[in-house]
């Protein structure tokens, strides 16, 4: 990964606590990401970091700890705020929208981005016609970039897995977000599946420039990719840097190894 | 054959109406998951909005013109509905996103009692009438065709035109707009709705206005053929077999299943009516939804319904 420039520090988690009832689910963890960098999450199962994930999207707030996206405290923000602010996300068990198409399911991730009111929508006016259009090309333009030109009008439920995975990916590049934050998207892949999906993450990152925060199980894969990475074990954070010091790490190696705790 | 036709035509606009009704329990059913008890109270409470301020409208602006009464009437009902509309997310729905069905259920029934109790409050408790002059008397079809024609009740027929366009319009707006594509996302997935940057709570009162709106159409096409009373908030029970049959999440399923129940109701009365002493009209419904819950539980068009073991 030499040679790409990263930006200003465009996320900065600051000492976040999060515990449901007795369970401590994430304990006083901090860590930045930088512009245009690719940023992992890494664990073993129940360390946390759907959470962190969670948090970071608005859908749990933190009991401690403060939130700052590009320079503004955002602690309190729920998920339509998340993606009001730039955010968009994939979810680990895919929700999709089954009943619907394809296309109609990237169409909504355009919902932000469309001005026309409810009157004008509704007796298909000038301007909500000409919105349409210019967002229906946007949404082409992100299928032809994920390979899924033949599977447009297809409902989303009858779709194999992994598909259906790439068109969560597509609906969440329709926002055109700054920061992207993926869920496991490797989850449950075949191993061609996985290259085409590390492939199309490291595009994104590349042609649009979108900062990228994913969490991942496949250690192989997020080492491929990552630029910098956190790793959580037991709600805390036991490692940060890039791939080859958090291999390095002893605590890392010994938690992935399951060594004594 | 004459007789025949007669009954299935009249039974297709009975059914109609049923249709209306049902379409407002599937279209809050489908964007929010809440199975919706008050929408009977909603066809009450609109009827009433409608019958009482075209009573009271001529009277303040002092003009004797009906069809501007009923205009207005309409506009101020539309408005009622809208404010009902957006205090039911404001006051309940909003507290409870994420809640099992049955909490959904139970506030639902909550809100029936308060929208009929407040309902006769505001615009009394007698019976109204709502004349927005439909024709009473009926037409004689297609003489030509069959020995003494069609008996065809005029006032059925515009219902079930009104319905029909109601309905089709509803559809275009849900399949074709932004807004109506926004609607689909959030009966989905709520969650995966609202990280996409699809605001829950606007939807939700969008929806909960459609619904209002049919249920003001239904008030009003009811209500000028019944009159307005109490007696309406009731028959919105006659379309929880028509729910059942089409599937609680399926809009063609309710306006097929309207038709269907209006149908059957109508031609076992007469056919099977003489054998059995009659009275099947009030219970064949309900037959043939509990027929369609031991057989296709998720309904004629309704999603099948999986579990993850």
């Amino acid at each position: 990964m030499s040679g790409r420039k990263f930006g200003e520090v465009i996320l900065d988690l600051k000492n976040i606590s999060l515990s449901f009832g007795g369970v401590k689910a994430l304990q006083d963890i901090s860590f930045n990401v930088l512009e245009h960098e690719i940023r992992a999450i890494i664990g073993p199962n129940g360390a946390g970091k759907s959470s962190m994930l969670n948090v970071i999207n608005g859908v749990y707030r933190p009991q401690q700890g403060d939130i700052i996206l590009r320079g503004e405290h955002h602690a309190n923000m729920d998920s339509y705020g998340a993606a009001t602010a730039g955010l968009a996300r994939t979810f680990q068990n895919i929700a999709l929208f089954k009943g619907m198409s394809v296309l109609d399911n990237i169409m909504t991730g355009r919902n932000l981005k469309m001005k026309a009111n409810m009157l004008q929508q509704a007796i298909w006016f000038g301007p909500a016609m000409r919105e349409e259009l210019e967002h229906r090309a946007k949404v082409e333009e992100i299928i032809d970039f994920l390979e899924i030109q033949h599977i447009r009008k297809t409902p989303v439920g009858r779709l194999p897995y992994g598909l259906q995975k790439r068109v969560d990916l597509a609906r969440a590049l329709a926002m055109e977000p700054q920061i992207l934050l993926l869920d496991e998207p490797m989850a449950g892949m075949n191993v061609e599946e996985k290259q085409d999906m590390c492939r199309f993450i490291l595009d994104v990152n590349d042609q649009f420039g979108t900062t990228i925060v994913l969490i991942e199980h496949d250690m192989g894969v997020v080492m491929d990719i990552s630029d910098r990475v956190v790793v959580l074990d037991y709600g805390k954070k036991i490692g940060d840097g890039t791939p080859d010091e958090v291999r390095a790490n002893p605590e890392v190696i010994s938690a992935y190894l399951g060594a004594s705790h | 054959m004459a007789f025949f036709l007669e009954t299935l035509l009249g039974g297709l606009m009975s059914g109609m109406l049923y249709s209306l009704v049902a379409l407002g329990f599937v279209l809050i059913f489908k964007a929010s998951g809440v199975f919706n008890f008050a929408q009977g109270a909603m066809v009450l409470f609109a009827a009433l909005a409608m019958a009482r301020f075209s009573e009271w409208i001529p009277g303040w602006l002092g003009m004797d013109n009906l069809f501007l009464a009923n205009v207005l009437a309409f506009a101020v009902a539309v408005v009622v509905m809208f404010v009902v509309a957006w205090l039911i997310e404001r006051l309940a729905l909003r507290y409870l996103v994420n809640q099992e069905g049955a909490t959904l259920l139970m506030a639902t029934l909550g809100i029936a009692y308060v929208l009929d109790g407040v309902g006769q409050t505001i615009f009394g408790s007698d019976i109204y009438k709502i004349d927005v002059g439909m024709p009473k008397e009926p037409v004689m079809m297609l003489e030509s065709v069959f020995e003494g024609g069609i008996l065809i009740n005029k006032e059925d027929f515009i219902a079930a035109l009104i319905a029909a366009l109601l309905v089709i319009s509803l559809s275009i707006f849900f399949q074709k707009t932004a807004t109506g594509r926004a609607l689909r996302a959030v009966a989905d997935d709520h969650q995966a709705a609202q990280s996409i940057g699809i605001p829950l709570d606007r939807i939700w009162v969008i929806v909960w206005c459609v619904a209002g709106i049919t249920a003001l159409v239904a008030g009003i096409i009811w209500g000028s053929k019944l009159g307005v009373q109490f007696s309406l908030s009731t028959i919105a029970l006659r379309a929880l077999p028509v729910v059942i049959l089409g599937g609680l999440t399926s809009v063609p399923g309710a306006i097929i299943g309207g038709l269907i129940i209006g149908v059957g109701e109508k031609l076992s009365e007469v056919y099977l009516g003489p054998y059995v002493g009659g009275g099947i009209e009030i219970w064949f419904a309900y037959m043939l939804a509990l027929v369609f819950l031991l057989f296709r539980p998720q309904g004629l068009f309704g999603e099948k319904i999986i579990d993850r073991v």
